[in-house]
């Protein structure tokens, strides 16, 4: 079998921290290989070596057999190797067009032929059964059309081994399987594919080999038929994972936030949140299923203040939020996990403790006189990233050093550690590795325990329903139908995700 | 005729806030703030007198062209290469012009602020339109104008059109992002920021030839500045930067002419180009949307 890439005694070391440390790896042409390991494991370091961005401080790198120095991004696509980015390198004010052909565009003269790039992107979307508008720009789209973007991008150079960085993190469980399906037709063309991925599911299903990493090193390569997700978890994270949630009954308080016929325009006029009602009690987590883009991100921002409302109320702890502004909803005891974090939540060049009291540094505990309490705040970011469990080298690193489920941690030891009674959580574990995931599920549980009121926005059904006391499925910025976990099937509500119906139950 | 005479000065004065502002969108498409126009400009004012003194204008704004383009250079090769603070390059650039100018000036005309006077380029007549109300705008233009005028549809050619700029927006917009897909990030930054220099010393070289008709010490005015103004007044587009560059020279323009009508002070009447300017900036700024990376030196494999 010929071998499409061969990795050795591949180290990268970033200061502070061995990111790899001598990994070997075998890829088979045409194979999908996943590669599983914790938060900060360095995959996507390996990836970045492969696609050129990085430079390995040792170790050998071979493409179908050939050694190879990949110096560059450029050199990387001349040796067709194509990568789908954990965090999306897409321009937002550029079209979707545009953005596929950068960098290879199709000319005439010194002009863009924009007809023959169309016809031929057109042509892959087709044949790959993606829709997409190739002239919307980048910043209207969903996370989940600028994924397809991505791919499409590789596949528009023609790439002959694709490395997918945590493609699925932000797919609807039926946008993964459309994947899984072009994954395994691009398989059968004799492309070989890189496939990183936290959900444990999907890479043994998907996978013909897995290799797990742990701490930059290789623990091992194995089949997915020869081990449980129980055993892959164990081998990733060192010690056993329980992957069963216990979820205490809780009485419900009062209603802390309530949600009555809310509308949402976009500038352009569409409505994006049509008419969305629901109230959240203390000790009730309140779940909103649906395909992304379907208006969760406008509510969820319409709640927080930073979106205009153009009708219907929205109450926190029984006062009108309508008019306030952002930082005096966040007052009222209201905490954001937002779903895209490098766009919000974070500011990627600042540090680690700057990043962790963002938004609360006016806190009576972070100040000295009028000046900030540096030394209170380090303290405080120090403890918080202890208990939140995130791997850095130090809290002075900037945020954008980290890896982006501990990028996420850093987000959510800020926001709840700060007394919240209202939690919008949009896509918490998104990019979080199984334990990582476990820990913030038991955080919201725990605060639903406290007493608090939360939201979970969320596209991983599973995990809505495990957590949720009531789920609403959104589509179409309206939600189509409301249930107890208990009482609905994966099925059912994947059918309401689609804008469908389920007619049980109805008299003829 | 008052009318025609007032447009016609008008677009005398806009043509070197033009010139500069085009070249700015450039340099800043790519994601390069260049306060360094300004110098760049007094370098090409000066270099464009000497260049003519000796051999004519058309050589003349052949070297401003090429101080214009070194200048850039240093101003690329300290932001693009050493990351250097953009700012601070650009005002050193605009030190080094000023100091730079009057030690040759000396050095060359025996004159620390002016030069001899010097030939411009032939002016034209536009043929045809030479009639009654219009003559004012069509006799005796400079071709520089003409070239500017020109040049506004081109630059929008080539920033909207053009594969080059295509990517140099992209590099002026998410570097990282140019960078996987193998633009090489560096060079359109280099392009985008040399382009900008070649224009300004243009510009400088009009000043000199076209308008005075000779090198005055800090005859630019600031005008390196209030271009940088109709770049952001024009929304980083050369058509935009026109209408821009046009309302800066109609000001001026009318300035001139009220100071002979003498009612009020004439210092005051001298501010307005200025004060429009803040305005401008002041109002404006709030909805034009610079490139997202502008002004943001670029490193591979921070993220
Ligand atoms: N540019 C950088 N500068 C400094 N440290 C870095 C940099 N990039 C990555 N690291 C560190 O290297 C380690 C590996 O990071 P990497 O992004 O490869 O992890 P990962 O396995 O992809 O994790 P995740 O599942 O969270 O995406 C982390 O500890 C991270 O903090
Ligand atoms: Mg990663």
């Amino acid at each position: 079998m010929e071998r499409a890439v061969v990795l050795k005694g591949i180290t990268k070391r970033f200061p502070g921290i061995v990111a790899n440390d001598g990994i070997d790896l075998e890829v088979k042409k045409g194979e999908i290989h996943a590669i599983v390991g914790e938060n900060g494991a360095g995959k996507s370091t390996l990836m970045k070596i492969l696609a050129g961005i990085y430079q390995p401080d040792e170790g050998e790198i071979y493409i179908f057999g050939k050694r190879e120095r990949i110096t560059s991004p450029g050199r990387a696509i001349e040796l067709k190797i194509g990568m789908v980015h954990q965090h999306f390198m897409l321009v937002d004010r550029f079209t979707v067009l545009e953005n596929i052909i950068l960098g290879a565009e199709k000319r005439a003269g010194i002009t863009i032929d924009e007809k023959n790039s169309r016809k031929m992107i057109e042509e892959l979307l087709s044949l790959y059964n993606f829709s997409l508008d190739l002239d919307a720009r980048v910043e209207e789209i969903s996370v989940g059309q600028a994924q397809r973007v991505e791919i499409l991008k590789v596949l528009y150079r023609g790439a002959d081994i694709l490395v997918l960085d945590e493609p699925t993190a932000v797919l609807a469980p039926q946008e993964v399987k459309e994947l899984f399906v072009n994954l395994r037709r691009l398989k059968e063309e004799g492309k070989t594919i890189i496939f990183i991925s936290h959900k444990l599911d999907e890479v043994l299903e998907i996978a013909d080999r897995i290799t797990v990493l742990r701490r930059g090193r290789v623990v091992g390569t194995v089949m997915p038929s020869e081990v449980t997700k129980e055993e892959l978890a164990r081998m990733m994270v060192g010690k056993p994972v329980f992957m069963k949630l216990e979820k205490a009954s809780v009485p419900t308080g009062e209603v802390l936030l309530s949600v009555k016929d809310l509308v949402v325009k976009e500038s352009t006029g569409k409505t994006v949140v049509n008419g969305v009602s629901f109230e959240i009690r203390g000790g009730e987590i309140y779940g909103i299923a649906g395909i992304e883009g379907n208006g969760q991100k406008e509510l969820a921002e319409a709640i927080l203040g930073l979106r205009q409302i153009s009708s219907g109320q929205v109450t926190i702890c029984g006062r009108n939020a309508g008019n306030l502004s952002v930082r005096e909803i966040r007052d009222l005891g209201v905490a954001f996990i937002p779903e895209d974090r490098h766009r919000q939540g974070l500011i990627l060049p600042m540090k680690v403790w700057e990043n962790m009291v963002l938004g609360f540094h006016r806190k009576k505990e972070f100040l000295k006189g009028r000046s900030l309490n540096l030394k209170a705040i380090r303290k405080f970011a120090e403890k918080k990233s202890e208990e939140f469990l995130v791997m850095l080298s130090s809290i002075e690193q900037s945020i954008e050093g980290l890896s982006g489920g501990n990028q996420q941690k850093v987000i959510l030891g800020r926001e709840l550690s700060r007394e919240p009674e209202v939690i919008i959580a949009s896509q918490p574990t998104r990019g979080l590795d199984v334990g990582a995931a476990e820990f913030v599920h038991k955080e919201l549980l725990k605060k639903r325990e406290e007493g608090k009121a939360i939201l979970l926005i969320s596209a991983d059904l599973e995990e809505v329903l495990s957590l949720s006391d009531r789920v609403g499925v959104i589509y179409n910025g309206r939600i189509t139908a409301e249930f107890k976990p208990e009482e609905v099937t994966l099925e059912d509500i994947g059918v309401y995700m689609l804008g469908g119906e389920v007619k049980a139950g109805e008299g003829a | 005729m008052f009318l025609a005479e007032l447009l016609a000065s008008s677009l005398r004065m806009a043509v070197p806030i033009l010139l500069t502002a085009l070249g700015a969108v450039f340099t800043e498409r790519a994601g390069v703030v260049n306060i360094g126009l300004e110098g760049m400009m007094i370098a090409g004012s000066f270099m464009g007198a000497l260049g003519s003194y000796y051999y004519g204008p058309y050589f003349g704004l052949l070297l401003a062209m090429i101080a214009g383009l070194f200048m850039a250079l240093i101003h690329a090769v300290n932001t693009v290469t050493f990351r250097v603070d953009q700012i601070v390059s650009g005002v050193a650039i605009n030190i080094l012009a000023y100091g730079g100018c009057r030690f040759l000036s000396l050095a060359i005309f025996k004159m620390a602020t002016t030069s001899p006077r010097v030939s411009g380029l032939p002016k034209i007549d536009i043929p045809g339109l030479n009639i009654g109300f219009l003559k004012p705008l069509v006799s005796g233009v400079s071709p520089v104008i003409i070239l500017a005028l020109l040049l506004v549809p081109v630059s929008s050619f080539i920033i909207n059109r053009t594969v080059f700029g295509l990517r140099l927006r992209s590099v002026g917009e998410n570097p990282l992002a140019a960078d996987t897909l193998g633009i090489d990030v560096f060079k359109m930054k280099y392009a985008g920021v040399l382009i900008s220099g070649a224009l300004a010393g243009l510009s400088g070289a009009y000043l000199a030839l076209e308008h005075t008709g000779m090198y005055v010490e800090g005859m630019t005015q600031g005008k390196g500045f209030i271009a940088l103004a109709a770049m952001i007044f024009g929304n980083w587009e050369p058509v935009g930067a026109l209408w821009a560059s046009l309302l800066f020279g109609f000001s001026e323009a009318l300035s001139f002419r009220v100071v002979e009508g003498g009612a009020i002070p004439y210092q005051f009447i001298k501010m307005i180009p200025y004060v429009l300017t803040l305005a401008v900036l002041t109002g404006v700024v709030k909805k034009s949307t610079a490139p997202a990376a502008d002004g943001v030196p670029y490193e591979r494999g921070l993220k």
